[in-house]
């Protein structure tokens, strides 16, 4: 039985994840929020793409599950001896990738190769001969290299075939479940799937999930024999790695955004609500702030966080531990630095709300002021709140490329698509060019990035209908770094 | 008028002084100079003689805020709050780490680092807003909606895609600009033409998007219906009507932007080797020179005071409506 281990960060996603459920239960039991809902939920780009970025916080979760793994008794220990846990955190994604992906080569190796990328020395019959070397894991079932674009064509057409029994029986299931709800026979419920007549659009997210399934399938197939984007420097599979970088990228995007709530909400709405010497203190505050150029700031903190690190070794057993402390702090950097937009943006309606009719009604009727912001004022800023936590998201998940590139992001010893880019692009100056590395980058990112852009835009169109563009518009040296 | 500047201007040196107290807890209170000296030191030779030297050697012997055995205004000044601080205000940036002038450094980097920030602020904002205003014109076809598709895919890519994509065709396949580097005089041309473009695209989904907006909200007032009433082509009114009411505030919200350009772009000139601030940034960050990365806070912050002053000038210049309180 492994020892489960349970980081920051891990419960921190946990945490959030069963927030978003209880969010949920609240939403289908309002009738106002399920009707704001509603429109997102009919929106076919916004749902198509919820469909995608459920797959990656699937993968953010299984790789949430740590554990150290119990290592075999010791020869000669006693039998009642404690049992040993490996140094090594691992993950549940860790598990499944290690079992289903080729182990780790030397170098580098171009995808779906049976051999090296770069030239080494081998000795052959006693003479030492230059060449590219076969690859110990990866196209290592075939004594042939003839045989490799059969075999490379036959395992992709199992792994399509494969991807399409997944997405077949996924889609009879969903099929069968909505007839269930709909109290409709399956044939007729199919039906109006197929002809696109339902008002969520069932059909799109069914395509959406069958070509997910499609792809997935493809990949685990070759992955089976080969190196499916290939490998890096080091030799470790660059599959692997895009796919434990959903991880970190998930968890900046989102537990930043949660982690600068407390700040803008509480002081927005108290400058908002106050107004007077509060306001003025609160204004002075988030000003100073933003004018600190943000990179800067990020920076100034993280290298402090560094030196903190450093000098108390004790604190964090595991590098697991050590570089997932980076990381939560760095959300909470993040969060700190941050929050200044959202908190304009609630102390301006925060300052329109407490002239209304029901907030002046409330204080004449002697309702404390505590109780007028959690009551009156709180509820009806939570979609200016929810609109800036989905449209962060994103821009989040690029600036952490961008972070992790200046040195300063998360721990360089945890996957992330900023050090892959920024490992990629040394990499690109040799000829022949290694390509493989930043185009799972791109794929990967644009895939996430993409996704939660138009979900996001689909948020903010059904709660902000009038357009009135809540849009936190950070300073500009931070949006576009270019 | 005046009096509202002045009380403006006393805001501005309020946040500066804000701002220095605040790097200065950042970087002095969270770690002590001790830290900072192991960390500069690093390894093996810290021993307490060494971090004794160092900190005697950058100046950082002294007591935090109050000197106890000094007397008089010596007991504010003989402390490395005073010290490091107080020069700041003089425009006196001290010495890095590494022994150097910071404020020769900065006087000799500032011009490329305009050279570069401000050709891609006015053509990126040139190109910004004739990409958003040819989405307006055909909005509701189809080439408003690909133009829209268009805009979010290219704000879905990260800068440093662009970047690398970018030195890769023009530079390695096409062979047309140089990699990287900079010169002076004309030579310039050659060196910044790659670093502008790649800007200009990364620049051009979000803002198209933002202007694109920007522009619809202003065609669905009540004037612009009454001048194509009166039966006015929509080329004049896009052009006479909504163009010119929406520019007053991008134009008023850019100005805040503009003293920020001196700051330089961190990621591009270090991708494209320009010796600008911001590559000198970016390598402070990395040798971890307290000293630089101060002054350079303390000059972003100022210069964003100074963004912010100019913005409610010309907020109340353009705008008759907003009154000065």
């Amino acid at each position: 039985m492994p020892q489960f281990v349970l980081l920051w960060t891990d419960a921190a996603l946990f945490a959030l994840i069963l927030g978003v459920i209880a969010y949920a239960w609240r939403v289908a039991r309002s009738p106002n929020l399920r009707a704001t809902w509603g429109r997102v939920l009919h929106d076919t780009p916004a749902m198509c793409s919820a469909v995608v970025l459920l797959a990656f916080v699937l993968v953010a979760v299984l790789d949430s599950v740590h554990y150290r793994p119990a290592l075999p008794p010791a020869p000669g220990a006693a039998a009642d001896a404690p049992t040993a846990y490996s140094p090594v955190t691992l993950s549940v994604l860790d598990a499944v990738l290690t079992a289903t992906v080729p182990a780790a080569e030397r170098s580098w190796s171009a995808p779906l190769a049976t051999r090296q990328f770069t030239k080494e020395t081998e000795l052959v019959d006693g003479e030492p001969v230059r060449d590219f070397p076969r690859l110990q894991y990866g196209g290592a079932h075939l004594a042939d290299e003839a045989g490799w674009a059969a075999d490379v064509t036959q395992r992709a057409v199992l792994g399509l075939a494969g991807g399409l029994a997944a997405a077949m029986a996924l889609a009879l299931l969903v099929s069968l479940l909505l007839a269930l709800r709909w109290r409709l026979g399956w044939r007729e419920a199919c039906r109006d799937i197929a002809a696109g007549v339902t008002r969520v659009p069932w059909r799109a997210m069914l395509i959406t999930l069958g070509l997910l399934c499609l792809v997935i399938g493809v990949v685990a197939g070759l992955s089976s024999g080969y190196h499916v984007l290939g490998t890096d420097r080091t030799g470790n599979d660059v599959l692997v790695q895009a796919l434990k970088s959903i991880r970190t990228a998930l968890v900046i995007g989102s537990l930043t955004t949660i982690a600068m709530l407390p700040f803008a909400i509480g002081f927005g709405l108290a400058a908002g609500y106050f107004k007077g010497w509060a306001d003025d203190v609160i204004q002075y505050l988030y000003t100073t702030l933003t004018s600190i150029p943000g990179i800067l700031l990020i920076a100034a903190c993280v290298l402090m966080l560094q030196v903190f690190i450093d000098t108390h070794p004790e604190l964090f057993p595991t590098a697991a531990q050590r570089a997932d402390v980076r990381l939560f702090m760095l959300c909470l950097i993040l969060g700190f630095t941050g929050w200044a937009g959202l908190c304009r943006l609630l102390r301006a309606e925060a300052m329109k709300l407490s002239e209304l009719e029901y907030v002046q009604a409330a204080r004449a009727f002697g309702v404390g002021h505590g109780r007028i912001i959690l009551r009156h004022l709180l509820p009806n800023v939570m979609h200016i709140v929810l609109i800036t936590v989905v449209l962060e998201f994103s821009s989040l998940v690029l600036y952490e490329a961008v972070l992790s590139y200046l040195g300063v992001g998360v721990d360089p010893s945890m996957n992330s698509f900023g050090s892959m880019i920024d490992m990629a692009r040394t990499e690109m100056s040799r000829d022949p060019m290694i390509w493989w590395n930043l185009l799972a980058a791109f794929v990967f990112m644009l895939a996430l990035v993409l996704s939660a852009n138009l979900f996001a835009d689909a948020v903010r169109d059904a709660f902000d209908p009038r357009g009135a563009r809540f849009r936190v518009r950070r300073r500009r040296a931070q949006r576009s770094p270019a | 008028m005046t009096g509202y500047i002045v009380r403006r201007l006393f805001y501005g040196v309020l946040i500066v002084l804000g701002v220095n107290l605040f790097t200065f807890v950042l970087f002095f209170a969270v770690n002590t100079p001790d830290d900072m000296a192991r960390l500069a030191i690093g390894g093996r030779h810290v021993t307490t003689e060494a971090i004794e030297q160092w900190k005697v050697q950058q100046g950082y012997d002294k007591p935090l805020f109050v000197n106890a055995e000094a007397s008089g205004t010596a007991k504010l000044t003989e402390t490395i709050f005073y010290e490091r601080s107080v020069p700041l205000l003089r425009w006196d940036f001290g010495f890095s780490d590494a022994g150097r002038d910071i404020t020769y450094e900065i006087s000799q980097r500032a011009g490329p680092s305009l050279a570069l920030a401000i050709p891609t602020f006015v053509l990126g904002m040139f190109a910004s807003i004739a990409f958003s205003l040819l989405l307006v014109y055909f909005r509701a076809t189809w080439l408003d909606f690909w133009g829209v598709v268009f805009c979010v895919a290219l704000l879905s890519i990260s800068a440093l895609f662009y970047i690398i994509s970018g030195q890769y065709l023009f530079a390695k396949l096409l062979r047309l600009t140089p990699y990287s580097g900079f010169a002076g005089g004309w030579d310039m041309l050659r060196f910044l033409a790659l670093p502008v473009i790649v800007a200009l695209v990364a620049k051009l989904g979000p803002e198209a998007r933002f202007y694109r907006a920007l522009f619809l909200e202003e065609a669905g007032k009540d004037y612009v219906r009454t001048a194509r009433a009166k039966g006015l082509t929509e080329r004049v009114v896009l052009f006479r009507h909504v163009l010119r009411n929406a520019m007053l505030p991008i134009l008023t919200s850019s100005v805040a932007v503009i003293p920020l350009l001196f700051m330089g772009s961190l990621i591009a000139e270090s991708f494209f080797g320009i010796p600008g601030l911001g590559s000198y940034t970016i390598d402070a960050i990395n040798a971890q020179d307290f000293s630089i990365v101060r002054a350079m806070v303390f000059l972003g912050s100022v210069l964003y005071v100074i963004g912010l002053l100019l913005a409610d000038i010309s907020y109340t210049i353009a705008d008759p409506r907003v009154r000065m309180e």
